[in-house]
C-alpha cells in the first residue's frame, strides 16, 4: 500500500511541476496554431471568427493550383510561387554563404590573435542591431545617392544601380542577411571549438598534421554536433526571412526578392481586402515545410550524436 | 497626529472613489488623425462644448491603412478617424443623417455630395452622410521652371498630353544636364490619372474591374518612359509589391525636370526650396481621353462601434462648418472639397506666393475631376486594384511579364480579391 502510493506521488509530482510550463505552452504555442488552422479554412475578410464562412481546404487549392509549377505565371497565386522559387535559391546560398563565413571567423577568432575580444564584440555587434536598423543602414549605402556610389563618383566612376537590377538587388539581400546575422552562429561555432580537448591538436602537431589536415580529420567531425544545430537554425531562420529584406527591396525589383514570409505579411495584412485565409494556409504550409525539415535534421543529428558515440 | 493623518487620507480616497469626477461624467470619443496640428480643431471644439470632450490622438499613415481595418474588424478603435480607403471600409461608417437637422443633412449634401457617393463603397441606393472632408488632395504635375529657362525650352501650353510633357522634360533634362527628366511617385493611385487620361475605365457598373485600350496604353507608355530613360528604375524598378515610394526630394533638390506627385507636398516647398529655383504647379497632362487628376485625401467619419453617436455627429458637423473649414485649409495649405469653397476660394496667409499660386491652379482643376475618378475613387477594392496596379506594372519593368499578362493578371488579383471577400 505505501510502495503504491508512493508510486502514485511519483507520478503525480513531476506533473504537478510540469503542468504550469504545459499550460503556457498549450496557450502561447498551440492555441495560435489552432487559430491558424481555424483562419486557413475559412472565408471572407471578416477578422472575427464567428463572421467567417467555413470553406474547407479551398485556400490550400486556391495556392497549390498551378499548371507549371517551374512556371509560376501558370499560377492561381503566382506571387506564392515566384517566392517559392526565391526561397529554393535564397535559402541554400545563404545558408552556405553564412555557415561558411561564420566558420573561418570562427576559426579565427579562436586563435591567439591580438585584440580577441575587440573582433568578437565587432563580429557580434550586428545581431545586437534591430533588423529594420540594418536595412535602412545598407540602404542609405546602396541607394542612388546613396555612400557606396558616392565613393564611386570620387574615383570618378559611373553610378551603379544597387537594388535597381534584380541579381544584384538578390545578392544584396544574401549579404546584407549574412552580414546581420554571422555573428550570432559564430558564437556558437566559436564555443564548439573551444570544447574540442587542445591535447588532440597537440598530438597532431606532434605528428607533424598538416593545417589542413587537421582541420578536415580533427577539427570538422568534432564540430559536427555543432554545425548541425547551427545549419537547423540558420535554415529556419533562411527561410523566414522577412524584416531585412522588406525593408531594403520591398521584395523587389518586381519580385526578384520576395519571401514566402512577405508573401503571406502582404496577403494577410498589406493588400486590401484582407485575405487572412489565404496567408494563414500559406504560413500553415511553410511550417509543415520546416517541421518535416527540422525533423529529419533532428533524425540527422541523432545518427551523427550516435556515431560520434 | 500620524492617526488623524491616515484618517484623513482615507476619506479622501474614500470621497474619490465614490463621487465620479467631472471629465468622467463627461461623454467622451476619440478622434485621431496623421497630423499633429489638427488637434486645433479639437481644442477650439472642446472649447466650445465645455459638456463633452474630444480627445486627440496623432498617429501614422500606416497605421490608417494596416492598423485601422483590423481595429475595425474587431469592433476597436477611434469614435472617429481620417480615412484614406474611403469606400473600403464604408461598412464600418456610421450614418450620421439620423443624428444631425434636415438643415444640417442638406448642407452636407450640398457640400460635400462629390465625396459622400464614394464614401457609400458604391452602394447606390444609400443616402447615408459617413462623413466629410475639408480638403481634398489632388494628384499634380511640378515642373521646375528655372531648368526650362536655363534650356531656353518653352513650357508646354494648358492642354498638353503627357507625350508633349515627357518629350519636353527630356529636352530640358538634356540641356541642363539634369538627371531626370520625369518621375512619378510609385503609386497606383497616381498612375490612375495618366490611365483615366487615356481613357480608362478602371471600374464597370457592376463593382468589377476593367482591363481596356485606355489602361493599356497607359501602361504601355509608362513602361516605354522607364525602358528609354525618361523615366528613372529608382521608383516603380527599386521595388516590388505595393511598397509606396515617393521621390519627392529629387524635385525639391533640382534633381527632376518633371514630378508627377500630388498637392500634400505643396507645404514642403517653402519650407525646403524657399527661393533656390522657380517652380510651378501646371495644368493635368492630358490623354487622349482628357486631362485628368485623380482626387484623394482624408475624410473624416465615425464608426458604428460608437458609444457616443449624437456626439461624434455634433463634432463632424463642426468640423464641416464653414469657418472651421477654412482655418484647416489656411493651416496645411490643402485644396477646398467643399463647393461653396472651391467657388470663393481660400485664404492661405502663411504661404508664399509660390505656394499659393499651386494651390489656386489646383483648385481650379477641381471641377474638372470626372464622375469616373470619383467612382474609382470610392470603389471597395480600389485598393485591391491598386495594389496589383503597383506590383504588375513593376514586374513588366523588370521583365518578369509582359503588359498584356501583367494586366491579365491584375484582373485576376483583384477577381480573386473579391471573391474571397464574399466566400
Amino acid at each position: 500500500m505505501r510502495a503504491a502510493h508512493t508510486g502514485y506521488k511519483a507520478t503525480l509530482v513531476p506533473w504537478l511541476f510540469l503542468t504550469p510550463n504545459l499550460a503556457i505552452i498549450l496557450l502561447f504555442s498551440l492555441g495560435p496554431v489552432l487559430i491558424n488552422v481555424m483562419y486557413a479554412v475559412t472565408g471572407t475578410d471578416n477578422l472575427y471568427p464567428g463572421e467567417r464562412t467555413f470553406v474547407g481546404l479551398s485556400n490550400f487549392s486556391t495556392l497549390l493550383e498551378c499548371r507549371n509549377y517551374l512556371e509560376p505565371a501558370t499560377c492561381s497565386r503566382d506571387l506564392f510561387w515566384r517566392a517559392v522559387g526565391n526561397a529554393v535559391i535564397f535559402v541554400p546560398t545563404q545558408v552556405a554563404v553564412m555557415i561558411g563565413f561564420a566558420l573561418v571567423t570562427a576559426i579565427a577568432l579562436n586563435r591567439r590573435i591580438r585584440a580577441r575580444g575587440f573582433f568578437r564584440g565587432i563580429f557580434f555587434f550586428p545581431v545586437m542591431l534591430s533588423p529594420v536598423v540594418v536595412a535602412m543602414t545598407w540602404l542609405w549605402l546602396l541607394q542612388r545617392d546613396g555612400a557606396l556610389n558616392g565613393i564611386l563618383g570620387i574615383f570618378g566612376f559611373d553610378r551603379v544601380t544597387w537594388l535597381t537590377d534584380p541579381t544584384r538587388a538578390f545578392a544584396w539581400s544574401v549579404f546584407v542577411t549574412v552580414w546581420a546575422h554571422m555573428g550570432f552562429y559564430t558564437i556558437i561555432l566559436l564555443a564548439g571549438l573551444q570544447s574540442i580537448p587542445a591535447d588532440i591538436y597537440e598530438a597532431a602537431k606532434m605528428d607533424r598534421a598538416s593545417p589542413w589536415r587537421v582541420f578536415r580529420r580533427i577539427t570538422l567531425p568534432l564540430l559536427k554536433p555543432v554545425l548541425l544545430v547551427v545549419f537547423i537554425l540558420a535554415v529556419i531562420r533562411s527561410v523566414q526571412t522577412f524584416d531585412e529584406i522588406y525593408v531594403l527591396t520591398g521584395g523587389g525589383p518586381g519580385t526578384a526578392t520576395k519571401m514566402i514570409v512577405h508573401y503571406i505579411f502582404d496577403t494577410g495584412f498589406a493588400v486590401m481586402p484582407r485575405n487572412y485565409g489565404l496567408a494563414a494556409a500559406a504560413s500553415l504550409m511553410l511550417g509543415l515545410v520546416l517541421f518535416v525539415f527540422t525533423a529529419i535534421q533532428m533524425r540527422l543529428a541523432r545518427g551523427a550524436g550516435g556515431a560520434n558515440g | 497626529m500620524a492617526r488623524s493623518w491616515a484618517l484623513a487620507l482615507a476619506a479622501a480616497v474614500a470621497i474619490a472613489g465614490v463621487v465620479p469626477s467631472r471629465a468622467a461624467e463627461r461623454e467622451t470619443i476619440v478622434i485621431q488623425h496623421i497630423h499633429a496640428d489638427e488637434e486645433a480643431a479639437v481644442r477650439k471644439f472642446n472649447r466650445e462644448n465645455p459638456d463633452v470632450h474630444v480627445e486627440f490622438r496623432q498617429v501614422s499613415f500606416q497605421s490608417l491603412l494596416e492598423s485601422l481595418p483590423v481595429q475595425l474588424a474587431s469592433g476597436e478603435g477611434p469614435d472617429i478617424s481620417m480615412v484614406a480607403d474611403w469606400g473600403g471600409l464604408s461598412r464600418y461608417y456610421l450614418d450620421i443623417r439620423p443624428f444631425i437637422s434636415a438643415k444640417e443633412a442638406a448642407y452636407f449634401e450640398r457640400e460635400f455630395g462629390n465625396i459622400l457617393v464614394p464614401m457609400r463603397g458604391g452602394d447606390p441606393k444609400s443616402n447615408a452622410i459617413y462623413g466629410m472632408a475639408g480638403a481634398v488632395t489632388l494628384n499634380g504635375a511640378f515642373v521646375n521652371v528655372t531648368l526650362f529657362k536655363q534650356a531656353h525650352v518653352d513650357l508646354p501650353a494648358p492642354g498638353a498630353t503627357w507625350d508633349d510633357w515627357a518629350e519636353a522634360s527630356r529636352e530640358v533634362a538634356r540641356a541642363t544636364r539634369t538627371e531626370m527628366p520625369m518621375e512619378m511617385d510609385r503609386s497606383a493611385h497616381r498612375f490612375a490619372s495618366l490611365a483615366l487620361s487615356y481613357g480608362a475605365k478602371l471600374v464597370d457598373e457592376n463593382g468589377r474591374f476593367v482591363v481596356d485600350a485606355g489602361l493599356r496604353t497607359a501602361v504601355k507608355k509608362f513602361v516605354a518612359w522607364h525602358r528609354n530613360g525618361t523615366m528613372p528604375m529608382d521608383l516603380w524598378g527599386a521595388v516590388g509589391g505595393t511598397t509606396h515610394l515617393d521621390r519627392f526630394s529629387d524635385f525639391m533638390n533640382g534633381k527632376v525636370v518633371f514630378y508627377f506627385g500630388g498637392s500634400w507636398s505643396l507645404f514642403l516647398m517653402d519650407r525646403n526650396v524657399g527661393d533656390a529655383f522657380d517652380w510651378k504647379v501646371v495644368d493635368a497632362p492630358c490623354g487622349t481621353a482628357g486631362c485628368v487628376l485623380m482626387p484623394g485625401g482624408a475624410a473624416m467619419v465615425a464608426f458604428r462601434h460608437t458609444k457616443h453617436p449624437k456626439l461624434c455627429a455634433r463634432f463632424l458637423a463642426f468640423l464641416a462648418r464653414e469657418d472651421n473649414m477654412r482655418e484647416a485649409l489656411a493651416r496645411h495649405a490643402n485644396i477646398p472639397a467643399a463647393t461653396s469653397l472651391v467657388k470663393s476660394g481660400v485664404e492661405y496667409p502663411n504661404d508664399s506666393e509660390r505656394v499659393r499660386d499651386a494651390l489656386a491652379a489646383f483648385t481650379r482643376q477641381m471641377p474638372n475631376v470626372p464622375a469616373q475618378a470619383y467612382t474609382f475613387q470610392g470603389w471597395r477594392y480600389q485598393r485591391a486594384a491598386l495594389n496589383a496596379l503597383t506590383t504588375r506594372i513593376s514586374q513588366v519593368l523588370t521583365h518578369e511579364l509582359d503588359v498584356d499578362t501583367a494586366l491579365a493578371f491584375v484582373k485576376k488579383d483583384v477577381d480573386l480579391a473579391i471573391e474571397a471577400s464574399r466566400q
